[in-house]
């Protein structure tokens, strides 16, 4: 029972970390009209510039920082020089585009930072466990995640609904020519949302370090269950993002921890292991593929 | 989801054979064909398998123009139907092996024909699953959907530790075909150059076919389609299993090439390779897959031997190509032509 509880953290955590990046992909399809493949780079540069920032620092909180500005800088260039020309092109030359970046910033990272994976620690505030329930011992920091992805969220939802940039943001999902039309720059407000996409995938990024290996094409793992979070909570909605990024989030990590093992009663181990594996790895899928079939739009598809 | 301005290329097709085009096709054949010769005489072996390569990779992204050209679909999923033919293949080569039958009742086999008919068939099977689910959706979700697939099926051949999980799976040798020795590169070379000139030449009925015609219609407006009386979801749909069978197909002789089925074919990096080759030759054009994947696949040699740094060339010049070139290698030499190609 204790193992199921730790596991269901362990799944909230995970589906937290699919809400920072899910949430900046879909503001950006949702107003601009861009797939980007791309997004994964940017949690790639938050993890790599912060972890080695904190690396020669020393210093957990100084890396933060880093990783949040390398990421903003690298995300505010790549919208300049690459996503602007993609507005008024059809998705399939968005998707090999950005493609294509995936290609370039993999081996970029590799250039720049080698094979080896980066090290990343947690910092020493947060690197204890807390006994959460009797014999149920936490870590802190993967605590902190969900603490973090709570936070955005809110911080998020007041932003989009209560302040005046959130209006405009919303104005332009419903009709851009109409925002244009009233004088507002909505190339301004595109940039300010990629931007912001970049900043929260950069910072799952570099509070993924510690968990998981900071090293080139970690950006490739996660993005596709992203994408994933972002088609079946309908493309555009954060509120939609963020009910999928949870509910993937715990439904992939239960999946990992009890698929082999269940599978264990009825076939030989090693194989149950393997195929168990793969049937986890499946599951986001599968409920992606079972969603879109009865809701094509996903949950909450986004109004406009 | 695909621009309307797109020329109609089943329209240049039921044109005819015009001269430039046959004797473009023509010099292309005999180079083909010297191509053993030639590389015998420099000494440059390799060449013969790159030549394999380069028109096994055609087929599948002819294949793949089928759905994406003509049909308008958007599949970010077709590895899917490339390493079904491959692990076919493969997996009907070792029970043949083995001794067992595959499933427990379809006796393994190491015949080149049946393997390759088995392969088509099951990537058609596959792809008209798939495709019947994802046509359900549009835009967007039909990219995500297909790319959804296509994981599912990565996933579920890379669990089966019985045919190698991750490692993928060994064959103990080539098919066999009435006793040519297909291990043999130069045999098998004559033998894929066979199948994609058979293939090529059915490529180019099917861009001739009122089929194609309607599939173009569909992909244009499927509302006027629809009003015509023809339904735009059935047209679509066989389309998109035209263009799984030869994309397993592709497989099937991939594997045979390599003697082994590899993970990497179902990896949803190679859906992206062979759009990159489609979009790079030219998107519903009759030279494109075939020059996409001459060029991507002969960068690829090249760049490989002398930097490990390929997949960034390989991004470099896929981003150019799009943002700046409108219609691949087939516009631009057709610019450079004045359009007499």
């Amino acid at each position: 029972m204790t193992l199921l509880f730790e596991q269901m953290l362990n799944g909230v955590q995970y589906g937290f970390m699919l809400f920072l990046l899910a949430a900046g992909l879909t503001l950006i399809f949702g107003i601009m009209g861009i797939i980007n493949l791309a997004h994964g780079a940017f949690y790639m540069a938050g993890a790599f510039i912060g972890t080695w920032v904190a690396g020669v620092t020393g210093s957990f909180w100084i890396g933060l920082p880093a990783g949040l500005a390398g990421s903003a800088v690298i995300g505010l260039l790549v919208e300049f020089l690459v996503i602007r020309r993609l507005y008024a092109r059809d998705h399939l030359e968005q998707v090999l585009a950005t493609f294509a970046l995936v290609l370039i910033f993999n081996q970029l990272a590799t250039i720049v930072f080698g094979r080896q994976p980066l090290m990343a620690a947690p910092p020493q505030l947060l690197s204890a466990s807390v006994e959460l329930l009797p014999g149920l011992i936490y870590p802190v920091y993967r605590l902190a995640i969900i603490g973090v992805g709570i936070a955005v969220a809110a911080g998020l939802y007041l932003l989009i609904n209560r302040s005046r940039i959130g209006m405009l943001i919303r104005a332009g999902e419903a009709d851009r020519e109409m925002v244009r039309a009233l004088g507002i720059r909505i190339k301004l407000i595109y940039t300010l949302v990629f931007g912001l996409g970049a900043v929260l995938a950069g910072l799952a990024g570099y509070l993924a370090g510690p968990i998981y290996s900071v090293q080139a094409g970690m950006g490739d793992r996660i993005i596709l269950p992203t994408f994933v979070v972002v088609v079946v909570g309908g493309v555009g909605s954060i509120r939609g993002a963020f009910v999928a990024a949870l509910v993937l989030g715990v439904l992939d990590t239960l999946l990992r921890a009890y698929a082999p093992g269940m599978l264990r009663g009825i076939m030989e181990s090693s194989a149950a292991d393997t195929l168990g594996a793969g049937l986890a790895s499946m599951g986001i899928y599968l409920m992606m593929a079972l969603v879109l079939m009865a809701r094509p739009q996903g949950f909450f598809p986004a109004k406009g | 989801m695909t621009d309307l301005a797109h020329p109609s290329p089943a329209d240049e097709a039921r044109q005819g054979l015009r001269l430039p085009t046959v004797v473009f096709g023509a010099v292309l054949l005999a180079g083909l064909i010297a191509l053993p010769f030639a590389a015998d005489a420099v000494g440059m072996n390799s060449l013969i398998s790159l030549g394999s390569r380069v028109l096994i990779y055609a087929i599948a992204v002819a294949s793949l123009n089928i759905a994406l050209g003509f049909g308008g679909l958007v599949s970010f999923g077709h590895a899917a139907f490339f390493g079904i033919g491959a692990y076919v293949v493969a997996m009907l080569s070792n029970h043949a092996d083995w001794g067992t039958p595959f499933l427990g009742f379809i006796p393994g086999t190491n015949s080149l024909i049946l393997c390759l008919l088995a392969a088509m068939l099951s990537a058609g099977v596959a792809a008209a699953i798939i495709g019947a689910l994802s046509l359900r959706t549009g835009g967007i979700q039909f990219i995500m959907i297909t790319l959804a697939f296509g994981q599912m099926v990565y996933f579920f051949f890379t669990s089966l530790s019985a045919y190698g999980g991750d490692d993928g799976l060994m064959m103990s040798g080539a098919n066999a075909f009435f006793g040519l020795n297909l291990r043999n590169r130069t045999n098998f070379y004559y033998l894929c150059l066979t199948i994609s000139v058979a293939g090529f030449w059915l490529y180019w009925m099917f861009m001739r076919s009122s089929f194609a015609a309607v599939l173009d219609g569909v992909r244009q407006s499927p509302d006027r389609m629809a009003a015509l009386g023809l339904a735009p979801t059935r047209h679509r749909l066989v389309a998109f299993i035209l263009s799984g069978i030869g994309t397993g197909l592709a497989g099937g002789l991939l594997a045979n090439l390599l003697r082994f089925a590899s993970p990497d074919t179902l990896n949803w990096n190679t859906s992206g390779l062979l759009m990159i080759m489609l979009i790079l030759g030219g998107v519903g054009t009759l030279w494109g897959p075939f020059l996409g994947a001459l060029v991507i696949l002969v960068l690829e040699d090249v760049f490989g031997a002398w930097t490990e740094n390929w997949p960034l060339v390989l991004g470099i010049v896929l981003l150019l190509v799009v943002l700046n070139t409108h219609g691949g290698l087939v516009a631009l030499i057709r610019r450079l032509t004045g359009g007499r190609l």
